[in-house]
């Protein structure tokens, strides 16, 4: 009886979600599954060439321009998830547990500011806060701190861990931020009753009852940040092109889409891969020793 | 007994009673102080919840904070845990000040109302969680884990994941993670409300016979009167901020120092009374219901309440009920209507109301009578005959 009764339940569960899944499906598998399907394909001039190939794939893995762009994009990823994580941890900590619970949604509220303006605004304001000319240049100089224009803060690596950085904090402040507010508060006092001062129940209670959140916040900042296209573009000044803008490259300016198409598809799997090994790690090593 | 506080030691502290605790009271009383509190205030903001609170709880004994919610029980235990700071006045734990005391620095120990069982952790890693600088070593500690699940019937559970035990197999837990360390006093925050209650019936008396095996001082937070009065030595009743009444269990059921003490603590019968007369050894009432009683200055409540109706109260248990014409050897008898007849197994409830001297009937009463085999339960509607005595009377006025 009771099987038929959650059957019912679970058909019209199913019933209710299926609209958004389908939708959300195909508009997810149609590009992957035609992307897939070009990695495969050969380039002829002006035109794709219908045919099975593995060539795309043995260029790709043997290119040095490919390895040395891979390897950026993951230097790049790692630099502004480890800023971003450990930068979000104090103010998710300081939004749990010092903010007073009726102030709680007005802080929420004043971080996801930034993202009322356009994510490709926001680079451009780095632009103008790092730039020849921009903020900072101008102010040392008008205080007679410096004579020239400072050159090293655009067009770099660090221009760019410090504008992704900047980007990504709400994504991970709020995983972490949800993963605290869980926390029940007399376990804390627990530990303090158990002998332990503040930060000693901090390192063994609170965080790693945190990990949860602080493991979203890492896969949240690190996925998509490995694959930015605007923030190399615009701050990197072209000179420091990550996977995303190679892929560009190839789609586009060169016209090769398989080219591109397998690029994309690297890309993914070696994503997919260092984040199950992330998780793997996590779940075997990442328990706070005792 | 001497600084307990002003009400309480309005009502003498009675003789210690009987066998089953005569002894234990004696050496109870012969205890050095565990903690003192003098004059103890706590505001949050504006709200008072502690006011002037005055208590010594002395070493090895069960004693209870009881009282409704809201009256500051728990906020008193969280103070003498140091999870509070007192506005003012001065709690000792041991004879040491502990103003300047962290919580993590007390000899206290608490077991939480939530367990607080570290959801990350295996049940023997929580018991082990104050072991940390522990100077013995890991095999002794183990050992001493072992020791202290088997103490609390937890033995072989040390493997397992906290996150996967019952509310009875927490509560446990936190048991043996608080006494593993050995504190001065274990404090109790409502352990047993979150329990169904034959587990917490249960818990109850391992929590005495526990509490006797290591001999520490235990202090409950409760707002369950049966649970006081089961398990502790002395019992602190509060109301608002402040202590009502401090005394023996025994003391505060037969001799509560106000109405809304008795109120509180089981059921007590009201009816409205006069004072006719009052001399140095009795007061002289009519009562509703009964008649014209001379009550000893030991059966009057010290504390009266300002304006209002003096009443006198009297347990359901302390009249007797039967049949209308069935012989009785009570001293005292009155005719009754029955209202209405509650059958619980070994009791059987009734609320009837007595006749007046003017025909009319009283307020009605809750009389409770212990079932015999072969004796009538007297029914619904029909008259009885209830028994009583002027010696288990209290007046409040």
């Amino acid at each position: 009886m009771s099987s038929t009764r959650f059957d019912a339940e679970a058909r019209q569960g199913l019933a209710m979600v299926s609209p958004p899944l389908i939708y959300a499906v195909l508009m997810l598998a149609a590009p992957l599954i035609t992307i897939l399907a070009y990695s495969f394909f050969k380039d002829g001039y002006l035109e794709v060439i219908r045919e099975f190939t593995l060539e795309n794939y043995r260029a790709v893995w043997s290119d040095p321009i490919f390895h040395k762009v891979m390897a950026r994009s993951l230097g790049v990823a790692f630099a502004v998830t480890l800023a971003t994580v450990l930068l979000a941890f104090p103010v998710a900590y300081f939004l749990s547990f010092v903010v007073p619970p009726e102030r709680k949604a007005l802080w929420i509220f004043l971080i996801t500011i930034p993202f009322w303006t356009s994510y490709l605004i926001r680079v451009f304001l780095w632009k103008v806060i790092l730039g020849h000319n921009g903020v900072i240049n101008s102010t040392l100089t008008s205080l007679g701190i410096i004579d020239e224009p400072l050159g090293f803060l655009l067009y770099n690596v660090q221009a760019m861990v410090i504008t992704l950085a900047h980007a990504y904090a709400p994504f991970a402040i709020l995983p972490i931020y949800v993963a605290l507010e869980k926390i029940d508060r007399s376990l804390l006092e627990a530990g303090r009753d158990l002998g332990e001062s503040r930060l000693m129940t901090f390192w063994r209670v609170t965080l790693p009852l945190a990990m949860p959140g602080v493991i979203a916040a890492t896969l949240i900042v690190f996925i998509p940040t490995i694959g930015d296209y605007v923030t190399p573009e615009l701050i990197g000044g072209g000179k420091m092109p990550m996977v995303a803008n190679m892929v560009q490259a190839n789609m586009l300016a060169l016209d090769n889409k398989p080219m591109g198409s397998a690029l994309a598809v690297t890309a993914m799997l070696i994503v997919t891969v260092i984040s199950l090994i992330y998780l793997f790690l996590n779940r075997r090593f990442l328990r706070v020793k005792q | 007994m001497t600084d307990t506080t002003a009400t309480a030691s309005a009502t003498k502290p009675p003789a210690p009673r009987k066998a089953k605790s005569a002894n234990r009271y004696a050496e109870l009383q012969a205890a050095k102080p565990m903690i003192e509190c003098r004059e103890v205030h706590k505001y949050y903001g504006d709200y008072h919840a502690l006011r002037g609170i005055n208590l010594t709880i002395r070493e090895g004994e069960f004693f209870s904070l009881l009282g409704p919610s809201g009256c500051g029980k728990t906020t008193l235990l969280r103070t003498i845990a140091g999870f509070e700071d007192i506005s003012s006045g001065v709690v000792l734990i041991d004879g040491k000040d502990m103003a300047d005391v962290p919580a993590n620095k007390r000899p206290t120990n608490m077991v939480f109302q939530s367990y607080a069982i570290f959801p990350h952790l295996t049940v023997a890693e929580n018991v082990a969680f104050g072991l940390r600088r522990d100077p013995r070593s890991k095999a002794e500690k183990a050992a001493a884990v072992e020791e202290a699940l088997k103490m609390v019937g937890l033995a072989g559970y040390g493997k397992r994941a906290a996150h996967a035990l019952s509310g009875g197999q927490r509560q446990r837990v936190a048991l043996a993670r608080a006494l593993i360390l050995k504190p001065k006093v274990l404090l109790l925050d409502e352990p047993l409300s979150a329990l169904d209650r034959k587990m917490r019936e249960q818990m109850q008396v391992e929590l005495i016979k526990l509490q006797r095996q290591v001999g520490i001082t235990f202090v409950l937070v409760t707002h369950d009167q049966e649970e006081a009065l089961v398990m502790s030595d002395r019992i602190a009743v509060m109301f608002e901020g402040q202590i009502a009444q401090l005394d023996y269990p025994e003391a505060l059921y037969s001799r509560p120092v106000s109405r809304r003490v008795a109120d509180f603590i089981g059921v007590m019968n009201f009816l409205p009374v006069t004072i006719l007369s009052e001399d140095a050894e009795t007061v002289r009432v009519d009562v509703e219901g009964l008649g014209e009683i001379d009550l000893p200055h030991s059966q009057v409540a010290a504390k009266g309440e300002d304006d209002e109706q003096p009443m006198i109260g009297f347990r359901p248990e302390a009249m007797s009920i039967f049949p209308e014409g069935q012989p009785q050897t009570a001293p005292r008898q009155n005719g009754a209507v029955i209202d209405e007849v509650v059958y619980y197994g070994d009791m059987t409830y009734y609320d009837a109301r007595l006749d007046e001297v003017d025909g009319t009937l009283s307020a009605p009463v809750r009389i409770s009578m212990r079932n015999v085999f072969g004796r009538d339960i007297p029914d619904v509607g029909t008259r009885a005959t209830v028994g009583w005595s002027p010696s288990s009377l209290i007046l409040f006025r």
